[in-house]
């Protein structure tokens, strides 16, 4: 899903570059209010956990690869905006290390990963965390079906670009189908994995995960109020069905 | 159980949890990276299939030491893992510097400061 040089013409690239950019300094300044301390570890390690799973390609059909993308498994573990500059590290690293991703093309990378797929992929999560509702133990299934989705997201941000200034002629609708069809493929695993890789961290320090705030655990009853399930006395029983479920 | 008990517990057992998730990065990037599938990913696909692969030139920095996700250290396996440990080593580093920096600078007497 890396873009190399060349795909795009140079004004694209800019105008790319100036929403990441735009975006990076947004997410600078909210991660300066919000992060806290203790989730520094946490979002230093999401950030090699993407760029490690990023590296492990899994086959999705016929002569073709997919792997993680991480967006929205990094904004529910560590918030929307640090999650930006997780993906963002991962990005540059990527391009200037390993010469992976267009260096022309950065900005690009950013706008479709980080703030599409992530940003874009963390307004799903919370559409479906309100529509299917319950506790922390639904988490791991909404965040996947988030990241599922954000993957297409990602394509079809791709395929918007590739109108606005590509370098080559294509037939739009063919290339929105391909692009959509074949990512629609990759989602399936990055769902998976987002779902796996948050179940794991929840059923440890589900305190740390950002997008569990405000629940409880459990999979059905309703958010209490600030304090947590241990202050409550009443969650010892409740606790462990999610757990075993997450 | 107290307060504090509840803290130094999940304290402990967050600890367990970062080194676990160290471990399962490290295996991923180190160990599995050699054995991900080699085929195009969907992006390469697409291009290749809708006729636009050709477009991409070069990458600036191809010749640089760990270009391709290779650290030319033993055979093709070996350099894969390496290339990935150090990748892993790096976010790790560059990430965790980087919030921790503007963590820092803003903790102190900023509005940020969180309660207790």
């Amino acid at each position: 899903m890396h873009i190399p040089d060349g795909f795009f013409d140079a004004p694209t690239s800019l105008a790319a570059g100036g929403v990441a950019a735009g975006t990076l300094a947004v997410a600078v300044r909210r991660t300066r209010v919000a992060l806290d301390d203790r989730q520094v570890p946490l979002a230093a390690l999401t950030a090699a956990f993407v760029f490690a799973a990023q590296m492990a390609a899994f086959p999705v059909a016929a002569g073709t690869s997919g792997h993680l993308l991480g967006g929205v498994l990094a904004a529910v573990l560590v918030g929307p905006w640090t999650g930006v500059l997780c993906l963002t590290v991962v990005l540059g690293v990527q391009a200037l290390l390993f010469a992976d991703g267009g260096l022309t093309a950065l900005g690009l990378n950013v706008v479709n990963l980080a703030v599409v797929g992530g940003l874009g992929g963390y307004v799903l999560f919370l559409v479906l965390r309100g529509l299917l509702r319950g506790g922390r133990g639904r988490l791991p299934l909404v965040a996947g079906l988030a990241a599922f989705a954000s993957v297409p997201l990602s394509a079809a941000a791709f395929t918007l670009e590739y109108a606005v200034g590509g370098a080559a002629p294509v037939d739009l609708a063919d290339l929105a189908t391909a692009m959509v069809g074949t990512h629609v493929l990759i989602g399936i695993g990055e769902g998976v994995l987002t779902a796996c890789a948050l179940g794991a961290v929840l059923a440890a320090r589900p305190d740390l995960v950002h997008g569990a705030r405000g629940l409880r655990a459990g999979a059905r009853t309703p958010a209490l109020p600030a304090g947590d399930e241990r202050a409550a006395g009443a969650a010892p029983g409740a606790v462990e069905p999610a757990e075993a479920a997450s | 159980m107290t307060h504090a008990d509840a803290a130094a517990g999940s304290g402990r057992r967050g600890l367990v949890l970062w080194l676990a998730g160290l471990g399962t990065t490290l295996v991923l990037a180190a160990v599995l990276s050699s054995f991900a599938s080699d085929e195009p990913d969907g992006l390469e696909r697409v291009a290749a299939d809708q006729g636009f692969l050709a477009e991409a030139d070069e990458h600036d920095l191809a010749g640089s030491p760990l270009a391709d996700y290779q650290l030319e250290v033993g055979d093709d396996r070996v350099s894969t893992g390496a290339a990935g440990a150090a990748g892993v080593v790096v976010t790790l580093s560059v990430g965790g510097g980087l919030l921790w920096g503007l963590r820092r600078r803003w903790g102190r007497g900023g509005p940020a400061s969180p309660p207790g």
